[in-house]
């Protein structure tokens, strides 16, 4: 019951928590009008962990039809069904979710504020991303339409036009894609403006924007990134619908329409999500190094500048998807440059973390195991990525295996490891109880060896001619055993998969007691009790330096003296 | 987790089959019993089986051997890069790991340097700038090269799920498989592609000739390359177009000028007309067979389907699934989805006697 004597006494609510539930229905209700943004985070996370089981099936059915040529296991239109949803749900409907759900749940807390700037919007905004998701599943069920033809959309998650021009595409499959994305974007662009207000505005007292922890930094420019590039991706989903309804003609090429156009839109927005994707996991690097390592981030206002410097390049990248449309020389020669470029920031994260690493007392407990996995993931992902970026090489590369090998090293080997770790780092804090070790160490080591006996080897596939989307491949063109190691590999990772299930809801029941601060860390989150309250702070906090509680745990050499 | 398992008896015999099988094989008997799970009733005949990698390391042409010379220099250079970068982690993760776990005092705290964090960024700009300078060179080599008035043109236009080779000098159109002449130091010979679709999106990769490049309706895409070896070059299309993406084979045979120049005048001919098959003749010629099929020579005119005119001198059918076989070929005529599901050939309800004799009308077409 609140303390009605105190001056702010209504806006703090003391009832334990256990006092607050009622019956399991209250409870629903509860997450269902919730404004708070943890528990909107929480869904948010256990959205996109649902999108992460569901589309790493429909990887598992891809790798099984994949295992040996000339398959009978998934019939050309099943295949391309699946493959466009595991490429769509992957991106917009776990990689989204999950960076936007960290956020929701660490950026406030980690300024030292009670929510986000607009809650309501933040509410809203999720249940318009689970609405596309819904959608974009139902579309099994009602994307027949009255011609009877296919069901969810079978067009790849780039949906080339005019492939998806009535003319080739009957049916609403395609439609309910291009629904769902639009729906999908507002709920991302509610959430990037709520990140961007959340983070100039709510910060607590002595919290600069130079004494935010990376994390936070990075948030900020990935959410103005969202918003420059999510904008493009929705005009051109709505440009397709007036092409499919009002008789349009902008990638219609029986009409004079140009589908490079398409294109150029799609890569303007997909080549930022790549780092729109990326950067959270960076995010998370950044407060995980530290901590396991034992000493403070190496170059501070480097990594800011690295940071935004991404942010900026990255805008001006994505015609290296195209390298093969056609584009003059000069063009091309252009997109090798900006892509060369984006990697100079890139690589001063890694020197940067490595630094950081260099001279501490580093504690493999899981979720450093992950961030060390990524480092080096992150490395030979970054690496190949120049070799994509060689124009005339890529047009070898250039839709071959090569390139699915390369950006799942960076979507699998960087981001989902990233998340990982930080599901291990921060579990603690979102429900009181660690994740089990033994089991997290079995999850590392099982999903680090099956990503690599599959995504190393599926490198060699692209080199030797194999493209990618197709269903099933001739024999003898020395692809064959490749594949099927593949296949294996993707197997062993979704093994892996099950006991991180196992562990989270095991360790959820029986894990040991977090306290507070299990880590021994420094950035504010750590300050209040695991879980927090629904206000987090029972008092504003006030920060004099990058590790707050650095300097209350070591009042001796406390960080404002350096910074 | 013994509920996992139907009983102790399932779970002993089961890791006694593991154990006289080899893990290797028992996951490839897994696999196999998980995939043969949806067998469905359809599938190529799969006898076309051409045993030739190609492999993007093994160029046959100039502007192949230019890409993979560019592929060794980059490989390299991010060889060397990954070799250093991936030392020092490995020296930083052996060295600086905590020994003892219940020592609690902490580092010393460093926050940055200026010289050495200016250090790596100066060096990866100048690596840059160099693969840039590379890279740019090759490009412009590739991309901006004349072609020369002797060069043997082709029109390689894509369509859902075949290929369409149109030869404007020679005046003929054929499908699926191209031919083009070698290149000799004595002779060097240019193939000079314009790609275009007739639909939607292709990409025409024949890795050991050239790189892809993407076949776009209301755009001309350029493309050519000089083999240096006779042979056959396999490909397929690169860029998703649909249900049968997959089996949008390429097949490119370089020969001999004198092999060359024979197969043009041959093909420069119209239709054989042979007496002896005029009743098959006749039946192709009052169905709907000739509105997508051309058989210079005869009313069949049809534009929506390959070239048949000399369908008998190609060894594949619909788009290198199978080998130009009669027996094949009466397969693909009465039921296209069994051979090629989601093609765009319709089965003409032919009855087997009609197909007989269809067949046997195509089988002059040499």
């Amino acid at each position: 019951m609140a303390d009605s004597t105190l001056p702010i006494g209504s806006a703090i609510d003391l009832t334990p928590p256990s006092e607050v539930y009622g019956t399991w229905l209250d409870q629903v209700h509860s997450w269902v009008v919730t404004v708070d943004h943890k528990k909107i985070g929480l869904m948010y996370i256990a959205y996109a962990s649902i999108f992460l089981l569901v589309g790493g099936f429909e990887a598992l059915l891809l790798r099984i039809q994949l295992a040996v040529p000339h398959n009978h296991f998934l019939s050309p239109e099943v295949f391309n069904r699946i493959f466009t949803m595991h490429g769509t749900t992957m991106v917009f409907l776990m990689g989204m979710p999950l960076i936007i759900g960290f956020a929701n749940y660490l950026v406030p807390l980690m300024i030292g504020a009670r929510d986000m700037a607009f809650p309501r919007m933040n509410a809203f905004s999720f249940w318009m991303t689970a609405l596309a998701g819904l959608m974009l599943y139902y579309s099994f069920i009602g994307g027949v339409g009255l011609q009877g033809a296919g069901s969810a959309p079978d067009v790849t998650w780039w949906a080339y036009a005019p492939l998806t021009e009535r003319a080739f595409s009957r049916g609403h499959s395609t439609d309910y894609w291009a629904l769902s994305l639009i729906v999908s974007g507002f709920g991302t662009i509610g959430a990037a403006v709520n990140i961007i207000a959340t983070t100039i505005c709510m910060r607590c007292k002595g919290m600069t924007m130079f004494r935010m922890p990376l994390l936070a930094w990075l948030y900020l420019v990935v959410s103005g990134m969202i918003l420059v590039t999510i904008s493009p991706l929705t005009a051109a989903q709505i440009m397709l619908c007036i092409d499919r309804y009002l008789g349009g003609h902008f990638f219609d090429s029986q009409a004079g329409g140009a589908p490079v156009v398409w294109a150029h839109f799609f890569w303007v927005f997909g080549h930022p999500e790549v780092y729109v994707l990326v950067m959270p996991a960076f995010a998370i690097s950044n407060e995980i190094i530290p901590v396991f390592s034992r000493k403070a981030i190496f170059g501070y206002p480097a990594m800011v500048a690295a940071t935004a410097g991404i942010g900026v390049i990255s805008l001006s990248v994505w015609a290296h998807h195209m390298f093969t449309v056609g584009m003059t020389s000069a063009q091309n020669a252009f997109f090798v440059l900006s892509t060369g470029l984006v990697g100079v920031p890139t690589g001063i994260k890694i020197f940067n973390w490595i630094a950081t690493m260099w001279g501490g007392k580093i504690r493999f407990a899981t979720p450093m195991l992950f961030c060390s996995a990524f480092l080096i993931q992150f490395l030979f992902a970054g690496l190949t990525g120049i070799m994509l970026s060689t124009a005339p090489w890529n047009w070898q590369l250039h839709n071959s295996y090569f390139v699915i090998a390369h950006f799942h090293y960076v979507l699998v080997g960087a981001i989902v490891f990233c998340f990982f770790g930080g599901f291990y780092y921060w579990y603690p804090k979102m429900t009181g109880k660690m994740l089990n070790e033994r089991l997290g160490k079995w999850h590392f080591w099982l999903f680090v060896i099956g990503f690599h006996i599959c995504f190393d080897l599926m490198h060699i596939p692209g080199l030797l001619g194999m493209p990618r989307s197709i269903y099933t491949y001739e024999p003898g063109r020395g692809w064959d055993t490749l594949n099927f190691i593949i296949s294996v590999g993707g197997m062993i990772q979704g093994i892996a998969t099950m006991i991180f299930v196992y562990n989270l809801v095991y360790s959820y029941f029986k894990g040991q007691e977090a306290g507070p601060d299990p880590w021994d860390a420094w950035t504010l989150e750590w300050a209040t009790s695991s879980p927090p309250p629904e206000y987090n702070f029972a008092t504003e906090p006030v920060v004099m330096s990058r590790r707050p509680l650095w300097d209350l745990k070591h009042p001796e050499d406390p960080d404002y003296r350096y910074e | 987790m013994s509920f996992l398992w139907v009983g102790e008896g399932s779970t002993r015999m089961f890791g006694r089959w593991l154990q006289r099988q080899g893990p290797g094989k028992a996951a490839y008997a897994l696999l196999l019993l998980l995939s043969s799970a949806g067998h469905a009733a359809w599938g190529a005949p799969t006898d076309n089986v051409v045993y030739q990698t190609p492999n993007t390391f093994e160029p046959h042409s100039g502007p192949a051997h230019m890409i993979h010379n560019l592929s060794l220099f980059v490989i390299q250079i991010t060889g060397a890069i990954f070799i250093v970068v991936a030392a020092l982690f490995v020296y930083v993760v052996i060295r600086f790991r905590q020994r003892d776990p219940s020592d609690d005092s902490e580092p010393p705290q460093v926050y940055g340097s200026t010289q050495i964090e200016l250090a790596w960024t100066v060096i990866p700009i100048l690596i840059v700038l160099v693969l840039f300078l590379t890279t740019a060179r090759i490009l412009f080599a590739i991309q901006d090269q004349k072609m020369p008035p002797t060069a043997v043109d082709a029109d390689v236009v894509g369509h859902q799920f075949w290929w369409e080779f149109h030869y404007p000098k020679y005046g003929f159109t054929t499908a699926d498989e191209l031919h083009v002449p070698v290149s000799t130091e004595q002779v060097p010979t240019t193939t000079s592609l314009r790609l275009l679709s007739a639909d939607v999106d292709h990409s025409f990769w024949v890795p050991q000739l050239f790189g892809k490049i993407d076949s776009i309706p209301n755009q001309v895409n350029h493309m050519w390359f000089n083999p240096d070896k006779v042979g056959l070059y396999v490909g397929q299309c690169a860029q998703f177009c649909g249900v049968e993406h997959a089996k949008m084979l390429l097949r490119v045979y370089v020969q001999t000028p004198e092999d060359f120049a024979a197969w043009v005048k041959n093909q420069q001919q119209p239709g054989v007309q042979d007496p002896a098959v005029a009743e098959g003749r006749q039946i192709f010629e009052s169905q709907a067979c000739i509105s997508c099929h051309v058989v210079r020579g005869t009313p069949a005119q049809g534009k929506f389907g390959p070239d048949l005119t000399h369908f008998m001198s190609r060894d594949t059918l619909a788009s290198g699934v199978a080998d130009n076989t009669p027996a094949n070929l009466k397969l693909w005529i009465k039921d296209p989805d069994y051979v090629k599901p989601g093609s765009l050939m319709p089965a003409m309800q032919l009855s087997d006697d009609q197909i007989d004799k269809v067949v046997a009308y195509l089988d002059t077409l040499k």
